[in-house]
């Protein structure tokens, strides 16, 4: 123990810029592809944050996205499909001091990693995770993932897919998660306000980014970036606001019952009807993750972005540590040659 | 009268559901507090609470204890208790001709025989069947009814203590005191008054028994065994392992991390550390075996021991992980307690067919150290070796054990802590301020291994995965050269850990000559008990039991080549046989046995006579 933590010893991130966080590796994403621009968000976040690069980890599993712990300039693990949260959990445990990050795609994370993705958010590890979603294998050239849309055409389902797909937000929610938020690679400046706001949170935070792969999925979510569809099409969270979109917030969205409802403000809607955002609300959380359907008009309910939903619960490695300083309170520190006697023992002479 | 004997063999059988695992470790505890060696063998029907009364349903204790050096729990008993006609169906073959028979009547009605699968209107307690043994017949429900005839418990609860009576009945027989087994009672009913009482009561009038029933007039005395002088506790394989691990953090000053998924017969390694909590060690229950492997070599990049332990089918979903901690070369410790396999196979039954799988059982070039334990004691010292290997060799440590080792248990002359060998883990160094030293995170020693830098330490951040690396910087290479360098690179580090590892030593035998038996894992004590009589009747047979299964000992090639024969025995279908002969182009002939059993000494024997 005495090892570790004297690895800890004296944060002194003085004046660190994004710059201090690339490596010299070569980043070898296809050109254009969304991924560039959420590395460039990452690093300027973290420049923010006022954590030193030793006490940073990124740890990936297997996909474009995995990639990513080879462009931080902190510590890193690439590891193995799916499984990245594995690995934070067992580093967790033995290092709450360290901020823990996993980067993992929509492949990796709810396919061949679903099962831990459930696991981790309930149990609430104080780590982030970024699910990278562009809604397609690239890493593998181009197969339907878990997150593509009924019907899509690829090497794999050349007559369109016949899976429904995941909302990962509802998965998310559902699975426990205490922190769920969404953003995208397009949006910069939204990015980077969400990805510090998942690092605040203190918990298992699940931030999705839509992220464009413009070699075999292109344009997966324009309807949410292009200037013309934008507008309509999506709603940006923010908490204790009420619920407003469309050109010049001329839109918003209120309850009735438990049925969100389109209302034109513009045409005698009141803002004081409108649905307020309160991130703690679970129920209300779990019906905004819902506004999932895909965009044809402007009756479509907006996608929302930002944090969708946010509780203050115990952390898995707190309450592991909690148990252990207890046990030491009610029986003292362990003694090893007490172990190995055993609480029965006798003598041959 | 009394009859002196140098050892004895009891198997005590019964439901389930009847505490026969409790009365076989009771006796246990009391025979090796007076002194006696002792070996058990408990063996557990698969499920948890099989139909009662059904031969799927038989649970058994089977030990053996002596005045003499004893290594095995028995090949045939000389007493076998049984609570009811399944039981004693399953369990007569293995009852010496002439062997005592201590059957409970009230497990004989026609609802047992009928469950037991005796014919219509067949009950063996009365008829001929049964005539080459001394059948002692008694009455055990009713008589533990009598006992407790005054107390307030229901009939349930009663009828529960009626593994008192029949273990005070064998104290009787033995010669025991109970006074082992009331305090044993005493802390667990501390809280429960009348159970105490009745449990006490039982047992007494089971010893009593003895004393007033004039159908049973012999009794046994078996004296203490030649143990060495020393301090002695009693231990179980899985118990020793969870031991061994906390003792070897200490040794090295890491946190200890275990993460797992219960299976059987591994799953009480995670209890037993989940007690230890005031030692600071974290026990994690993973969803699967795989995030239980992932979350240990987590723990380990962080700087703490990380260990995961399961059987065969846990580690196969564990190897992919493997693999990337030989890439990464990270310290971890993986335990398989091995059970009968393919698949699911027999999670009760002891097998060693794993070797393979621990040796090869990965995608590529894997090469990882495996090492096996003998005997339950014996978990302890192989297990911090297995430590001491991971930590200072920066490399994931495959541990084999199996399931008779996990469940068996023995006297244990356990040591004191400060004479535990230190474990120096090989720490890189912070940088300090100003530094622009590079750190590349692959640079070796003379050990060929790498330092270990965590997170924190300032100016090493560096990034490791299942990529090949680049010799020195770690960073992500596919040059055909480097992979073909670092494949080998890999392989030497591996190899050369037995320059740093005991010479093969002989157990028993002469240097040279007609015969020479290789065992390694819980075939120990088997092997150990016919090379020790062959030797006394005139034979040249030695014994060599290899722990360090990969690297093998650099002298192993000298020794297999002194003798004329070489005979290994395995519980599997020939597995170390095939790497000898691999390794030392040597003719060494196999026996093999795939029963989920171990091998009985005269199993050994026959084979090892048959070809001096
Ligand atoms: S395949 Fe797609 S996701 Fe992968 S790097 Fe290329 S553009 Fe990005």
């Amino acid at each position: 123990m005495a090892t570790a933590e004297a690895a800890i010893a004296g944060n002194d991130n003085i004046g660190l810029t994004a710059k201090d966080f690339a490596t010299d590796q070569d980043v070898r994403w296809c050109p254009g592809c969304g991924d560039y621009s959420i590395l460039k968000q990452v690093q300027t976040v973290m420049a923010e944050t006022g954590l030193s690069q030793e006490d940073i980890v990124f740890i990936s599993g297997i996909g474009c996205a995995a990639r990513f712990p080879y462009y931080m300039d902190t510590y890193g693990i690439h590891s193995i499909h799916g499984r990245a949260p594995g690995f934070a959990s067992g580093l967790k445990s033995v290092r709450p001091d360290l901020s823990v990050w996993i980067v993992s795609g929509d492949g990796d994370c709810l396919s061949i990693g679903g099962n831990h993705l459930i696991h981790a958010l309930r149990r609430n590890f104080n780590v982030n995770l970024l699910l990278f979603n562009n809604e397609i294998y690239g890493l593998t050239k181009g197969q339907y993932s878990p997150t593509s849309p009924k019907g899509t055409i690829t090497g794999s389902t050349p007559y369109g897919s016949i899976d429904t797909p995941f909302n990962p937000l509802s998965l998310s929610l559902g699975a426990g998660g205490s922190f769920i938020a969404r953003s995208m690679d397009r949006d910069p400046q939204h990015l980077r306000a969400t990805i510090l706001k998942a690092n605040s949170h203190k918990g298992t935070s699940l931030l999705e980014i839509y992220q464009n792969c413009n070699v075999f999925n292109d344009g997966a979510f324009f309807a949410y970036t292009d200037k013309a569809t934008k507008p309509q099409s999506t709603l940006f969270l923010e908490s204790n606001h009420p619920l407003i979109f469309g050109e010049n917030g001329n839109k918003g969205i209120k309850l009735d019952g438990f049925k969100p409802v389109i209302v034109n403000l513009d045409e005698g809607a009141s803002k004081d009807d409108l649905w307020v955002h309160d991130e703690t609300d679970k129920i209300k959380a779990s019906i905004l993750t819902e506004f999932f359907e895909l965009y044809k008009d402007e009756n479509t309910l907006p996608r929302p972005f930002g944090v969708l939903y946010c509780e203050d619960r115990p952390q898995y490695e707190e309450l592991m540590a909690d148990q252990i300083n207890e046990t030491i309170a009610k029986h003292g520190k362990g003694d090893l040659d007490k172990m190995l006697s055993g609480s029965s023992t006798w003598n041959i002479e | 009268m009394r009859t002196q004997l140098k050892e004895a063999t009891i198997l005590f059988a019964g439901d389930s559901g009847d505490g026969i695992q409790l009365t076989g470790g009771q006796f246990t505890n009391t025979a090796a507090q007076s002194g006696n060696d002792i070996s058990t063998f408990p063996n557990f029907p698969a499920e948890i609470r099989a139909p009662q009364g059904t031969l799927a349903g038989v649970s058994g204790f089977q030990l053996k204890f002596g005045s003499v050096n004893i290594y095995t729990p028995g090949d045939e008993c000389d007493v076998l208790v049984t609570m009811n006609a399944a039981a004693l169906k399953a369990n007569l073959s293995t009852l010496k001709k002439g062997g005592i028979i201590i059957a409970n009547e009230g497990g004989f009605d026609a609802k047992n025989l009928r469950l037991a699968k005796y014919p219509e209107g067949v009950n063996p307690l009365n008829n001929q069947t049964l005539d080459d043994y001394e059948v002692h017949t008694i009455d055990v429900t009713k008589m533990t009814r009598e006992a407790l005839k005054s107390s307030n418990l229901g009939q349930k609860e009663i009828d529960r203590s009626k593994n008192m009576f029949v273990l005070g009945f064998v104290y009787w027989i033995y010669n025991r005191s109970l006074d082992k087994t009331i305090d044993y009672l005493s802390a667990k009913f501390a809280k429960k008054p009348e159970l105490l009482e009745a449990n006490i009561n039982v047992l007494k009038a089971g010893y009593n028994f003895g004393e007033t029933a004039e159908a049973f007039t012999a009794r046994y005395e078996i004296g203490p065994a030649p143990l060495p002088k020393g301090i002695y506790r009693s231990i179980s394989g899985n118990q020793a392992i969870g031991l061994g691990l906390l003792a070897a953090t200490q040794k090295a000053g890491l946190q200890l991390f275990y993460g797992s998924y219960p299976i059987t017969p591994a799953s009480t390694i995670l209890h037993e550390l989940a007690k230890y909590k005031n030692f600071g060690v974290k026990t994690f229950q993973a969803e699967d075996e795989i995030a239980a492997i992932c979350s240990a070599i987590g723990a380990s990049f962080g700087g703490a021991l990380g260990v995961t332990g399961s059987s065969g089918p846990g580690i196969a979903l564990k190897g992919e992980a493997l693999g990337l901690a030989v890439i990464l070369e990270i310290p971890l410790v993986v335990c398989n307690i091995q059970r009968g396999g393919p698949s699911t196979g027999l999670p009760t039954k002891t097998e060693q067919a794993d070797l393979f799988q621990a040796l090869y059982g990965r995608n590529g070039e894997a090469p990882m150290p495996v090492i096996s334990t003998r005997s339950p004691s014996d978990c302890f010292e192989t297990t911090l070796e297995a430590c001491r290997i991971a930590i200072e060799h920066m490399t994931p440590v495959l541990l084999l054990s199996d399931g008779y080792i996990a469940n068996g248990s023995e006297p244990w002359k356990f040591p004191k802590s400060a004479d535990l060998p230190t474990i120096k883990p090989s720490m890189a160094t912070p940088r300090s301020n100003g530094s622009d030293e590079v750190f590349l995170p692959y640079k070796r020693d003379e050990k060929l291994s790498r330092k270990w830098a965590l997170p924190g330490m300032k100016g090493l951040q560096h990034r490791i995965g299942g990529i090949e690396k680049e010799h020195e910087t770690g960073n992500v290479s596919y040059d055909p050269d480097n992979h073909e360098f670092m494949t080998r690179l890999r392989a030497e580090k591996i190899e050369k850990i037995n320059e740093h590892t005991p010479q093969q030593k002989l157990d028993n035998g002469p240097d040279s000559g007609d015969l020479l038996i290789i065992g390694w894992g819980s075939t120990y004590g088997s092997i150990k008990t016919v090379v020790r009589d062959l030797i006394a009747e005139g034979y040249s047979v030695a014994h060599a039991h290899i722990r360090y299964l990969n690297p093998l000992p650099k002298n192993l090639g000298t020794i297999i080549q002194s003798y004329k024969h070489v005979l290994v025995p395995e519980m599997n279908n020939g597995q170390l046989i095939k790497v000898l002969r691999d390794k030392y182009l040597v003719d060494a002939v196999g026996l093999n046995k795939i029963k989920g059993m171990p091998f009985t000494a005269n199993e050994i024997k026959n084979k090892a006579v048959g070809l001096i």
